[in-house]
């Protein structure tokens, strides 16, 4: 080889295109269809949720006996229920309360599970044994019988209490999948590398294992959200989660088998609306599975 | 230009003032690094352990290059570690420059590391995907409040512009450079706490040949830049010909032969290391075709459960009684030139 063998490349100019990680992520979700659509749907559910006093010129509270189980019409699209309140209304107001319940209960439960996936994961041992055996324990409870006890413990459960008890039943799977990353990075060469440095655990862990192992945390997450809506709605269903009058999806559905017959818009709209949200992060699931798999990654770049 | 044995262009012009000036750098002495094998789920028993190092003694001294060369499997990597205390050593001491690294605390030896630093061997595994050349070369500085801010960006774009690489590249991901570049980079977060010691772990056998020989040449500049002193493991016996001063031979966790390099290939003792050096090609038809090659028999056997007796007796040709029975001991035959085998020589 002629000359210094440090040769320096030809200089690229500093705004050359820089593709991260995220970015090809982010464009393999743009590319799967269904997702892309379940992100409009779900956006658009969101929005008008947030902005229902906006939307709609009704009170979702108020009593109106003149107007007991209208049909859908164009003043009241999805009818009105059992005392006259809009539908339509109500099933904006009571997305707020579900969506919420949702992205705050798995918000609380991928915090608890990273913590204790990370702990046992990434301290092993004992630390490891004891905190899986708990894991396992607290999976062997029944989570609906469970909900229902503290439902009844707590004469139907505030939006705080809710959140809470969802969350904190509901962490497991995300520290398995938290502890299994920890598992299979804490042994690899950059890991290696950065405690050869001179890298602290603290520093090891939240800069090189975990930002390696939020992909699957993401998803999990997202998945969570569907569970923990349908969760709520279970029992706001059955009379022990949001209580009247604020609405929920679940607690709207409460009359609906006695309603089936005389007025079907009234249990078919807010089922329909906890369809569609959990169809839809569903598929957003799906789509971040597809765009943050590291094999698409290898696949990719060949 | 390959890296080829036998050429006497090869031969090293650096001053040897530094060399055998008893000044060493880094003393091992009967360092074993065993993993233990458990079963049990729950109450973990230990059933045997891999004797992945099992004992061995050798110096660094200051300046040098040591070059530590064996199979697959004989330990050189766990060595590099064990050193480093990456991993735990199982019993034995590690000194550097006087310093007993094996009882340090946490803390203690988080600090010594500023002077000791490792080069992995595959570029594509050392460097965390999730961060940018910047931060994973700034990571040494941070760590060791070396340098902040601007200052550290500075210094990044230095250390980038010394290991051959555009100073631009901060921001970019480790994914978008080739094999070579990688090592680079991976030598450049080396060198930003500006150690005295670097542990070469196989740097170059991930790389197309037409790499190694730059980052091979790479490695001897800094050397020569920075004052440093390698251990130097590798199994390709040529290029460990071409840049060590001393090279130690491993076998089955232990050092059977270690020897200046001139002695080491012209006139090998331990017949595992006549054994591997008659492996080596010679890029001379003439010579090349009356080359005799020593083959072994047989398979490497477990670290697990290793041998009685010397460890090579069950592959060696000159194998007798007393080498299933005795371990013969790592003495030094002639001077600076160590053997442990109980027939040494040709």
């Amino acid at each position: 080889m002629a000359g210094s063998a440090i040769a320096v490349p030809l200089p690229v100019a500093p705004q050359a295109v820089q593709r991260s990680q995220w970015r090809m992520a982010y464009e393999r979700f743009r590319a799967h269809r269904p997702a892309v659509a379940a992100v409009v749907v779900l956006g658009a559910l969101a929005a008008l949720s947030a902005a229902a006093p906006l939307v709609s010129p009704y009170d979702a509270t108020k009593v109106t006996l003149a107007e007991i189980y209208e049909r859908p019409s164009l003043a009241h699209p999805f009818g009105t229920d059992a005392l006259g309140r809009d539908l339509a209304t109500r099933i904006l107001y009571g997305g707020r309360v579900s969506l919420a319940v949702g992205v705050l209960a798995v918000t609380v439960a991928v915090t608890v599970g990273t913590l204790v996936g990370t702990m046992a994961g990434y301290y092993g041992r004992w630390v490891d044994s004891v905190l899986m055996r708990f894991v396992d324990m607290m999976y062997s409870f029944p989570r609906l019988f469970l909900l229902i006890l503290f439902g009844v413990f707590f004469k139907g459960m505030t939006f705080g209490v809710i959140i809470l008890v969802l969350g904190l039943l509901s962490w497991m799977t995300t520290s398995r999948l938290v502890r299994a990353s920890f598992l299979s990075l804490k042994h690899r060469e950059f890991v290696e590398a950065a405690r050869c440095v001179g890298a602290r655990d603290r520093r090891i862990i939240f800069r090189h294992i975990l930002p390696n192992s939020l992909a699957p945390i993401i998803v999990a997450a997202t998945l969570g959200v569907a569970g923990a809506i349908i969760a709520e709605s279970t029992l706001s269903f059955l009379g022990l989660g949001i209580q009247p009058p604020t609405p929920s999806w679940g607690n709207m559905l409460k009359d609906a088998p006695t309603e089936m017959n005389i007025a079907p818009w009234t249990a078919v709209f807010p089922g329909l609306f906890i369809f569609l949200a959990v169809v839809s992060i569903n598929f957003i699931g799906d789509g971040l599975r597809d765009a943050l798999d590291p094999r698409h990654v290898v696949s990719r770049r060949g | 230009m390959a890296v080829t044995p036998t050429d006497t262009e090869y031969v090293r012009t650096r001053s040897t003032a530094t060399v055998g000036s008893g000044r060493n750098l880094l003393d091992v002495k009967a360092l074993k690094m065993h993993f233990p094998l458990t079963q049990g789920i729950i109450f973990q028993r230990q059933v045997g352990a891999v004797r992945a190092v099992d004992g061995i003694d050798f110096f660094v001294e200051k300046g040098e290059t040591l070059g530590l060369v064996g199979e697959s499997g004989c330990g050189k990597s766990t060595t590099g570690r064990a050193i480093l205390q990456l991993y735990k050593p199982t019993a034995g001491e590690v000194k550097f420059d006087n310093i007993e690294l094996t009882t340090l605390g946490g803390e203690q030896m988080r600090r010594m590391r500023r002077r000791m630093q490792m080069i992995f061997q595959d570029p594509y595994a050392s460097l965390n995907p999730r961060m940018t050349v910047g931060n994973i070369i700034g990571e040494p500085l941070e760590v060791h409040n070396l340098a902040r801010g601007k200052e550290k960006t500075e210094r990044v774009q230095e250390l980038l512009r010394v290991v051959g690489l555009n100073p631009y590249f901060t921001n970019r991901y480790p994914h978008e450079f080739s094999g070579g570049q990688r090592q680079r980079i991976g030598v450049a977060r080396a060198l930003a706490v500006e150690p005295e010691f670097i542990v070469a772990d196989e740097p170059i056998s991930a790389l197309d040949v037409s790499i190694q020989a730059q980052i091979i040449n790479l490695l001897e500049e800094l050397q020569d830049r920075f004052k440093l002193t390698y251990l130097f493991i590798a199994h390709d016996l040529s290029v460990v010909r071409h840049i060590s001063d001393r090279v130690a031979v491993m076998y089955l966790g232990k050092i059977v032969e270690l020897a200046d390099r001139v002695d080491l290939y012209e006139k090998p003792l331990h017949p595992y290391s006549q054994a591997l050096l008659s492996a080596v090609p010679i890029p001379d038809p003439a010579v090349e075709s009356k080359r005799k090659r020593i083959i072994l028999t047989g398979d490497v056997p477990s670290p697990v459960n290793p041998p009685s007796g010397c460890r090579f007796h069950t592959r060696c040709w000159k194998a007798q009684q007393i080498c299933s029975e005795v371990d013969p001991e790592f003495i030094e035959h002639e001077p600076r030139h160590w053997a442990a085998c109980h027939f040494p020589g040709a």
